[in-house]
């Protein structure tokens, strides 16, 4: 049994023509004890299938469950298994990281003593043992991310939703974060994350579901994901034109693949499928044909990159985030 | 980041507790007060500034029960700034709501596996705290301007019970603008933009004798005026030219009717309302 198990799930926002069709049969299933990363632009429909996941919202169609419970039809059972923590860092600014936590544990039902010895464990795992006594107004972005992360995992969660944990956070706090969630997942915790960041997917995953228009359009791993998209590319851009024809095959042999030629600026493109050690054959193979290089890269895909090859149109925001109708 | 501890299986949750997560939740609302002293005070401030204004600048000129005595007017007048006072707590629970929304709080407070109504509530309870405290103020402010308990006090005790249940009530239909509005300053206008005709168009601060014929029985009517006319009787202070009609002849019950019926229709709403909001 899949921990998340998502079939046929629609949900539209608004009415006539201001609506706006934020899920559109998504299908999405997520092993035990894996991690999913959903990849997706802003307006993709990834918060709200996080959203309909954590019992915030109601679906207009399909049937979305959590180890088994269906969070329409079970959501109090759903809510005792997964932990969330959102884009804003929903914690009370006023209380301490420690009223915090204890309030949480609390709230899912935890004995005091039992409270209080948990919110002292996470304090400690997640670096706020110092902060844990001022009130949380006075942490920085980072703190603030990591508290709201621990509230998420007070009791326990089998399951955690993570939307978007570091957007807007410095690259320090990003991987001080990254590094948290990884030992969350050690422990054994299915865990789905939003992201738009091919980075962050690639780093904690170990499936993406790529998802545009309030549907998944691609998923595998990372590796097949990046492979679908080409992997990393080598970019040559060669001083004489009258060599491309020379060039490109230097470039096949080298990157031994299919080369793309564009002569205006008279750049090629080729797959390098082992990085930099393709990059270097290339240079070899040019060097000995006696090809001029103007310029030579090694370019990681992007999500950009991901999203050109799948729909064939940019990574834009496809689609406006408002759920202030919904109701 | 040090990883010292290993987890446990997670472990099978107790069912939760309405009584339990509402007194939490009522907790979280007190702890926060000290810490905004900025909040306490203005919310303080604004009732003097209510009883200095009417005790000694109008009152002098406003005329009740046909006596232009201005200590009886100050008598009076603080029946109706108690019940004033006590409905413009909706403004405590349509801001604290409004901005628990903001920060994504309602959100996660509905992901937890919580009584449905326990977030509300918990609001409610703790600024029915705070509103008591400001009621405390209120009456040692009335005692420096002359007012007295006159009756028993039983009936003084009643009086007092009346204006917290009526606070209660208030704090419900702020509940509902909290959760309906989607900003602070909006929830903090929309709290109480309404209230100002209200408490004026009653017997607050003037004796609606004094007031047209079409709008005497909207000010005699009005739960405001309600309350205020219990308080005065209930404290055997004067009480103007109420008339003979059911409100003024019955104001213990009308009140409690109106405290009745506004929680229960404003409770049912704002819980409802609660379960289908959305923060972002």
């Amino acid at each position: 049994m899949p921990a998340i198990d998502v079939a046929g799930l629609g949900k539209t926002f608004g009415s006539g023509k201001q609506s706006v069709r934020a899920l559109d049969n998504l299908d999405l299933s997520v092993p035990e004890r894996t991690v999913t990363a959903l990849l997706g632009p802003n307006g993709a429909g990834k918060t709200t299938t996080v959203r309909v996941l954590a019992t915030l919202l109601r679906p207009d169609q399909g049937t979305a469950r959590v180890l088994g419970h269906d969070v329409t039809q079970e959501p109090d059972t759903v809510r005792r298994l997964v932990g969330l923590s959102g884009q804003f860092s929903a914690i009370d600014e006023n209380l301490t990281g420690y009223e915090n936590l204890w309030m949480f544990g609390r709230l899912y039902g935890l004995p005091s003593s039992e409270a209080r010895q948990r919110s002292r464990e996470l304090l400690e795992l997640f670096d706020l043992v110092e902060a844990a006594d001022r009130p949380a107004k006075t942490y920085s972005g980072g703190m603030k991310r990591r508290l709201d992360l621990a509230g998420a995992l007070v009791a326990h969660p089998r399951v955690l939703f993570l939307d978007e944990p570091t957007t807007g956070l410095d690259p320090k706090s990003r991987l001080e974060l990254w590094g948290v969630i990884r030992d969350r997942v050690e422990q054994g915790v299915t865990l789905l994350l939003t992201t738009q960041y091919l980075e962050e997917a690639d780093a904690l995953a170990d499936s993406i579901a790529v998802i545009d228009h309030g549907s998944v359009i691609a998923s595998g791993t990372s590796d097949e994901l990046k492979r679908d998209v080409g992997g990393e590319r080598i970019e040559v851009v060669i001083h004489d034109p009258t060599r491309l024809d020379v060039a490109r095959e230097s470039l096949a042999r080298a990157a031994d693949c299919d080369v793309d030629v564009d002569e205006r600026p008279r750049r090629l493109t080729a797959t390098a499928r082992d990085g930099s050690d393709t990059l270097v054959r290339v240079i070899r193979e040019l060097d000995t044909a006696g090809v001029d290089i103007d310029d030579i890269g090694l370019h990681r895909p992007t999500l950009d990159d991901v999203f050109l090859t799948l729909t064939g149109h940019l990574a834009e925001e496809s689609a406006p985030q408002s759920e202030e109708v919904a109701s | 980041m040090s990883d010292t501890v290993t987890e446990a299986a997670a472990p099978s949750l107790p069912r939760s507790n309405p009584v339990t997560d509402s007194l939490v939740l009522v907790w979280r609302n007190l702890k926060r007060l000290p810490r905004q002293p900025d909040m306490v005070v203005y919310g303080t401030i604004q009732p003097i500034m209510f009883v200095v204004l009417f005790a000694y600048v109008f009152g002098g000129s406003i005329s009740v029960g046909g006596t232009n005595d201005a200590s009886t007017y100050r008598e009076f007048l603080m029946g109706g700034i108690f019940a004033q006072t006590m409905a413009f707590s909706v403004a405590s629970s349509s801001v604290g709501l409004a901005d628990d929304m903001n920060k994504g709080l309602i959100d996660r407070f509905r992901s937890l596996p919580i009584t449905r109504g326990s977030v509300i509530t918990g609001r409610v309870v703790g600024d029915l705290a705070f509103n008591a405290f400001v009621l405390l103020v209120m009456v040692a402010c009335g005692f420096a301007v002359g007012w007295r308990i006159r009756s028993n006090l039983w009936e003084a005790g009643l009086a007092f019970l009346i204006l917290l249940g009526f606070t209660f009530a208030m704090l419900w239909i702020g509940a509902l603008i909290g959760l309906s509005v989607r900003s602070v300053e909006v929830a903090s206008s929309a709290g109480l933009i309404w209230l100002f005709p209200l408490s004026f168009i009653s017997s607050c601060f003037v004796d609606p004798a004094y007031m047209p014929d079409w709008m005497q029985p909207i000010a005699e009517w009005n739960p405001i005026s309600a309350v205020a006319l219990a308080v005065r009787d209930l404290c055997g202070n004067p009480v103007g030219n109420v008339g003979d009609g059911f409100p003024a002849e019955h104001p213990v019950l009308l009140s409690i009717l109106y405290i009745v019926a506004i929680t229960a229709l404003f409770s049912w709403l704002a819980v409802r309302k609660y379960q289908r909001t959305t923060a972002h």
